[in-house]
């Protein structure tokens, strides 16, 4: 094992290029990253021996993948921002096609308004194309979380492309140390692709072809049936990636200090890891409050939420919006509680455009919501733009 | 022929997987055996693989799911296939 201190971006090339995909298409320009960049670096020091496709569009770069990928190839990408958006059509198409390609967006505001600072609409925006998708809170957690996704997106009850996303600048351009463990432990982990579909001109199969409408009901139950089926696969193999490196990152909500917590704080991306230290203050001062980082905004992790509204309020803070009606996960936490749980649930906006969240600001927003003046969901901070 | 188990818009070969298309049909080739010079164009440019290749290299045609596209009559040099409106 080697600690490399590098930053996130850097650390998903090199998680990425450990997991030895044979194919990696890609557009390298803005609103692309220096992620691809650290792949190619790989590729000229000849540690990335598979092919690196440098594609005109993000809409190439994803059907690039999505053709590799039915070849039979491992597949990795990058992205960002506007570049996910172009994506739009062909990752409905990946996650139809059930292609296990694995791909890193950072997470960056959408124009207009050019700011490349951290915001999480980009990647909600693609919620129902029927991707996995990951928020992660620190470089080792994307390296865990890219090695495990391959494992995970390429396990036959899975079968389904996986997003692993980031925040831009706080983790995509900001150096952490890394635990990289040796290739071995992860070929050993991962093992050799073998696909559950493929195009072979020695079985020759029509994809893409025409379905009725009850073939094509079934196409979408059983992408629905493999999400639930990562739900339980997802901590499985996190485990198993724990006992081979000694790292665990697995869980769909990481629980902190929860224990006879009487409010719950629900948080992602960077300012998951920012609660933590808000958590620690506010303990300090005698509230009794832990956080569930949400690591998996699909498969939504319903049951576990559930099972923390039994004894606590929820205070849910939303990197994102849904214009027109509120933040992604507030909408979906209570849709988790609804007939089940009367436990009650404030919802902040917060951090939009990059906006910076220090704990100092998620503390005001825990004690304004336990000193019963919040209203039921509200944009904090707004009056100091 | 390997079977997949993933659920998702695959199809395998098979002969009329959407039923007899040939009841799509508005024109129908019609062959007329005695000017064919057997080069076979119509039975190459044939997208649904309806004209089938005889022993002495004329061909015959697959009512069953020729859909009536009519490329075979347009490829033929000799006019040994002709199109017939459908009835008539």
């Amino acid at each position: 094992m080697t600690v490399m201190i590098d930053t996130g971006n850097y650390i998903a090339a090199k998680a990425a290029v450990m997991a030895k995909p044979q194919v990696v298409a890609a557009y390298p320009i803005t609103p692309q990253t220096t992620l691809v960049e650290g792949i190619a670096n790989y590729v000229s020091s000849g540690e990335f021996k598979g092919e690196y496709i440098c594609v005109e569009s993000e809409h190439s770069a994803m059907s690039a993948c999505i053709g590799a990928s039915a070849a039979g190839s491992r597949t990795f990408t990058g992205t960002s921002s506007h570049g996910l958006l172009l994506m739009h059509e062909m990752l409905h198409w990946a996650a139809l096609a059930r292609l296990p390609i694995v791909m890193c967006n950072i997470n960056r505001v959408v124009g207009p308004g050019w700011n490349i600072w951290a915001d999480e609409n980009d990647s909600i925006s693609q919620r129902d194309t029927g991707w996995i998708q990951f928020y992660c809170s620190s470089n080792q957690e994307i390296f865990d979380t890219v090695i495990q996704s391959f494992k995970l997106a390429e396990n036959k009850d899975i079968v389904l492309p996986v997003m692993i996303s980031y925040n831009a600048f706080i983790l995509s351009h900001t150096s952490m140390p890394v635990n990289i463990p040796d290739q071995k432990i992860v070929d050993d982990f991962i093992g050799k692709y073998v696909p559950q579909w493929n195009l072979d001109v020695d079985n020759p199969i029509t994809f893409g072809n025409i379905i009725g409408p009850s073939g094509y009901y079934k196409v979408r139950r059983a992408m629905q049936d493999a999400q639930e089926n990562a739900k339980k696969l997802i901590p499985q193999i996190a485990k198993e990636w724990k006992q081979k490196s000694g790292f665990y990152h697995g869980d769909l909500l990481e629980l902190y200090k929860c224990d006879n917590a009487e409010y719950i704080l629900l948080s992602m991306g960077a300012i998951g890891a920012e609660s933590k230290v808000a958590v620690d203050e506010l303990q300090k001062k005698g509230v009794k409050i832990g956080l569930a980082r949400v690591r998996t905004f699909r498969p939504f992790p319903t049951e576990e939420i559930l099972k923390l509204a039994k004894n606590a309020e929820l205070i849910v803070i939303d990197r994102n919006i849904s214009i027109g009606s509120e933040g992604a996960i507030f909408n979906e936490v209570k849709a988790a509680l609804y007939g089940k749980s009367d436990t009650k649930v404030h919802g902040f906006i917060a951090g939009i455009g990059g906006k910076d969240v220090p704990y100092t600001d998620i503390e005001k927003m825990c004690n304004k919501a336990i000193g019963g003046k919040a209203k039921g969901y509200e944009w904090f901070g707004l009056e100091e733009v | 022929m390997k079977k997949y188990k993933v659920v998702t818009s695959i199809s395998y070969p098979k002969t009329g997987a959407m039923g007899k298309t040939g009841s799509w049909r508005v024109y129908k080739p019609v062959f007329d055996k005695s000017k064919c010079v057997k080069c076979l164009r119509c039975w190459i440019f044939c997208p649904e693989a309806s004209i089938k290749r005889e022993k002495d290299d004329t061909i015959s045609i697959d009512y069953d799911y020729c859909k009536g596209c009519g490329i075979c009559a347009n490829e033929c040099k000799v006019k040994a296939i002709v199109m017939e409106r459908e009835g008539e």
